[in-house]
């Protein structure tokens, strides 16, 4: 970016809430991949008559993505009818909620290269999807499986200054919204679309430039590549004196560049007008505090407990509370041992092998219990196997999900520590091999760990290698 | 042959009772009375000849299981604005012809449920927005007391169907006068029931925070009986109430001696037709002699209903109508291009009244104009309301006309819409208002040879629909000009 200039993104993000059904009638909410227009009834395709009841489930994960945001939560919402024409919205209007959002008024928090910065947002209400239309041999087709599927809108406030500050803003969205059980999260099925709003202002002044908004934006990488773009687009413009035009734009990923959807002047005009077919919603004091109840501990707080509890790097918490599960797998295997292992070693045991055979088996949840790799963990730190054999251990818990003490049994795999049986084996190894004992005995001490490694291999790497390199010692 | 002429719900009732008629030959005489009327009254837009016997003969079924209601086995003509399954549901546009729902009206359904007969879909103007079925996109019903004259409307057809008794009883809607006003017309009871009273699940939607099903029967004990079916709460309409449904037939008969009722003179209007002006004064006469306290007092508001309700209405119309885009159902006019279909479909789908109040509602919410139309219109609703609640504040009910003129001649209507609005100018703020009303005959007028039938408004406290019923029941009986029937009852 030239630094002439400052950056300020404000963000709009679609996230499709995890409910049974749609927002306003009893079809599943979950219908990706399903056979086009199966997952439709006479209320989502807009048939004559039809009314809205509005999905208390979806209210419920809106007020608590709400809370989470640290929003004011209303004490009433009023729905909304935004009007326009298109194939892909049956009613020919979107029930959204307009003038009174469930949630205003909130902040997130998250890191920057100077530390802490809180995000506003604006308002985050609740409102349904759109179907999708399918262009094929010189036709549109409509899809309405997806259409009143319940959407949450989160918008911030202009608060965003740099391209790593709209990423990091993105990520821990993303994660406040999957732990809290909100929404999936996940991109590749469209849970999250995202919008910006980028400006450009001269470095050190106060007031705003003019904004382009940049629409279907449908991954992380959509959005850094666009605001590139745009940042390069519009830093040009200025350079030379001309004038950023307020328009929306889309964005093209393929040919990786954004385009003029609308100019100003042919904007929408969504005929707002609160929806008469539903009463203003009233959400009690009551059942705001039972969903406040409801919220797990969030990923900066948990972070934040696991840098003071347990003594983790900054980097290492971050990693370990990002995901819930995670989060709560690194606690339960802490509890599971008891002491026996250090928070540290669990932390590094589940970043390193564990993280390893996840990314390997393709998962993103982990399939063992947490008592059974506590177990593996403990025998570890209590010297029945090494760690080598651990991590092995590991992987056949993965494949066979049995538990670590029964592969070690069923494989033998127990570490020899009897002095007796490794005694034997280093004085026929030494026996074996005059040459190497005379080389050793002439000076050449480095090759101890020959030794050592040649008796690890005799016993299948069972050896308790501390305890071989005592007896090599003694005999040589 | 049975005498349908003033055949009631509870008269049907007693003789199927007795089985001295079956639910199949009391369908059946009123299928022939049809097929002999229907040419000159034109009050059906669909019949269902077959459907109906099928739910007669399940009704005789039922009846000889030892089930018993007041509706088992009553035919009925159902306003081709609610929907039933089996049965097209056109709302009298083209741009539905040939529509089937796969679902029915909740009202619909509470009918059947009884054993009710439906015997076909009777007429409207179309989308419910006129006052004489002559915007109705197929034709206009005639009114059975002057074959010449609009029945009224737009619950025009189902009117004139209990009119000429091709019907024992009918439920119309009701956005801005749309059942009250054709009662007026044909000498019927017709009821508005209070906003929230009945659910509009399964009800084409005009204006949604308006629209409100009623019965138009031939008595009030009808009336009470139908309202009593349809009432209540449903989970799938959310501006319903869940209030309990009194016992509207225990209403009746009561007296109504000492109630106070108001007698709002802005309600008496320049230009109403002296005719109508004495007929109301008759019938606050009579209410006098049956020992209620009338008053002269004012509703101030009442002259913005008018504008009020021709911006709510349309503006919630040009949303309601944007559904019928021929992209899923209904007619499609089967353009090359996306943008071309929808006006094509538009264009040719709807008459000149719906395109009219679409352009005017979408004007009324568009930028720049929203805070001058709908917004302002919003607030002066808020003081029509008001305006009632004050009122209800000192009396029980308040009587008016249903309409300032009688029925007008078939093509006569005034060519100024503007003009024209004025029709349904007594019946727009109650509306608005969302209380319950209802027209029961009161009088007629002679004009050109004929008689034209006048309707009284009595206006109750939202929810009060027993009180309403029980003072149009002691008027009914003390005048008994519903007992009055058509020149072609007997044909």
């Amino acid at each position: 970016m030239t630094p002439a200039y400052e950056l300020v993104v404000g963000m709009e993000v679609h996230a499709q809430l995890l409910t049974q059904s749609k927002m306003f009638c009893g079809c599943s909410a979950n219908a990706f991949d399903t056979e086009p227009n199966s997952n439709t009834c006479p209320v989502c395709l807009a048939m004559p008559g039809m009314l809205p009841v509005i999905n208390r489930q979806a209210v419920a994960q809106t007020i608590r993505a709400g809370l989470a945001l640290n929003c004011t939560i209303g004490a009433e919402a009023v729905f909304a009818r935004k009007n326009y024409t298109y194939p892909d919205l049956p009613k020919g209007y979107q029930i959204s909620q307009y003038e009174l959002p469930q949630c205003s008024d909130g902040w997130i928090e998250i890191d920057t290269a100077h530390g802490a910065k809180r995000i506003g947002i604006t308002r985050a209400h609740l409102e349904e999807d759109t179907g999708k239309l399918v262009h094929a041999d010189g036709v549109s087709l409509v899809d309405l499986n997806r259409a009143g599927v319940p959407l949450l809108e989160i918008v911030t406030e202009p608060d965003l200054r740099t391209i790593e500050e709209v990423n990091e803003y993105l990520t821990r969205l993303r994660q406040l919204l999957v732990t809290i059980g909100v929404s999936s999260g996940d991109m590749e099925k469209g849970a999250m679309r995202m919008e910006a709003n980028i400006s450009l202002r001269p470095a050190g002044s106060s007031s705003f430039g003019t904004k382009v908004e940049i629409k279907n934006l449908n991954s992380f990488r959509a959005v850094r590549n666009a605001l590139e773009y745009e940042i390069r687009r519009q830093s040009a413009v200025l350079a030379t004196g001309g004038q950023v035009e307020q328009v929306t734009m889309g964005w093209l990923e393929h040919a990786g560049r954004t385009y003029v959807q609308r100019s100003k002047e042919s904007a929408h005009d969504y005929r707002y007008f609160p929806e008469p077919d539903l009463p203003p919603l009233a959400v009690s004091r009551e059942w705001v505090a039972e969903l406040q109840a409801s919220l797990p501990e969030l990923p900066l707080a948990r972070r934040s407990r696991f840098m003071a509890a347990y003594g983790l790097k900054l980097a290492d918490a971050d990693v370990l509370s990002a995901d819930r599960g995670v989060a709560d797998f690194f606690e339960a295997t802490l509890q599971a041992v008891g002491g026996v292992v250090t928070p540290h070693k669990v932390a590094h045991w589940i970043m390193g092998d564990l993280f390893r055979l996840l990314n390997e088996h393709n998962l993103d949840r982990i399939p063992i219990p947490a008592a059974h790799f506590a177990e593996l963990l403990q025998l570890v730190a209590r010297h029945v196997i090494n760690a080598n054999t651990g991590s092995q251990v590991l992987k056949t818990m993965f494949s066979s999900g049995e538990s670590a003490a029964r592969i070690v049994e069923r494989e033998n795999l127990a570490q020899v520590s009897d002095a007796n049986v490794l005694e034997s084996a280093v004085q026929s190894l030494l026996a074996a091999h005059p040459d190497e004992v005379a080389r050793y005995q002439a000076g050449k001490t480095q090759l101890l760990g020959w030794f050592v490694g040649q008796v690890m291999r005799e016993t299948r790497g069972k050896a308790n290698p501390d305890l071989v390199r005592q007896l090599l010692q003694k005999y040589l | 042959m049975i005498d349908l002429s003033t055949l009631t719900i509870h008269a049907c009732h007693q003789l199927l009772q007795k089985r001295e008629i079956s639910a199949v030959e009391l369908t059946r005489a009123y299928l022939d009375r049809i097929e002999r009327l229907e040419p000159r009254v034109k009050a059906y837009l669909h019949l269902a000849p077959e459907l109906a016997l099928a739910q007669a003969r399940q009704a005789d079924a039922r009846r000889a299981g030892g089930e018993d209601n007041p509706l088992l086995g009553v035919p009925l003509a159902i306003k081709d604005m609610l929907t039933i399954k089996g049965m097209p549901t056109t709302a009298a546009s083209r741009i539905l012809e040939g529509f089937m729902p796969p679902y029915e009206a909740t009202v619909i359904s509470r009918l059947r449920a009884l054993g009710a007969v439906f015997l076909g879909k009777a007429n409207t103007d179309e989308f419910a927005m006129g006052w004489s079925t002559e915007n109705s996109g197929f034709f206009t019903t005639h009114n059975p007391w002057d074959l010449t004259r609009v029945p009224g409307g737009s619950s025009g057809g189902p009117a004139a169907a209990v009119a000429a008794s091709e019907a024992v009883a009918a439920l119309g809607t009701d956005t801005g006068g749309s059942v009250r006003q054709p009662a007026s017309w044909t000498n019927l009871v017709g009821m508005r029931p209070s906003y929230g009273r009945v659910s509009r699940w399964g009800v084409v939607a005009f204006a949604s925070s308006l629209d409100q099903v009623g019965p138009l029967t031939r008595d009030v004990r009808d009336n009470a009986l139908l309202l009593t079916a349809i009432a209540g709460a449903d989970p799938r309409d959310s501006t319903t109430m869940p209030l309990e449904i009194p016992d509207y037939q225990a209403a009746l008969g009561q007296d109504i001696r000492g109630m106070r009722f108001g007698l709002p003179r802005e309600y008496f209007t320049e230009g109403m037709h002296p005719g109508v002006r004495q007929t109301i004064i008759d019938a606050v006469a009579t209410l006098s002699d049956l020992g209620a306290h009338i008053e002269e007092m004012s509703l101030p508001t009442t002259r913005y209903g008018m504008p009020v309700y021709y911006l709510v209405a349309t503006a919630e119309a040009s949303a309601n109508l944007a559904r019928y885009d021929g992209v899923r159902y209904g007619h499609s006019a089967g353009a090359d291009t996306m943008w071309e279909n929808y006006r094509q479909t538009r264009g040719q789908g709807f008459g000149p009244e719906v395109k009219r109040r679409i352009i005017l509602g979408a004007y009324a919410l568009s930028a720049g104009y929203y805070d001058a139309y709908y917004l302002q219109a919003q607030k002066v609703r808020t003081l029509i309301r008001q305006d009632f609640e004050q009122a209800f504040a000192q009396y029980d009910a308040l009587i008016t006309p249903v309409v300032p003129i009688p029925p007008y001649k078939i093509g006569a209507a005034p060519t100024d819409p503007v003009e024209m609005y004025l029709t349904d100018i007594l019946t727009l703020p109650t509306a608005l208002a969302g209380v319950p009303c209802i027209s029961v005959p009161a009088g007629f007028i002679a004009e050109d040879g004929a008689s034209l039938p006048v309707g009284l408004q009595i206006i109750g406290k939202p929810f009060a629909e027993a009180t309403i019923l029980q003072i149009a029941y002691a008027f009914e009986q003390a005048t008994l000009y519903h007992r009055q029937t058509p020149p072609l009852a007997h044909d």
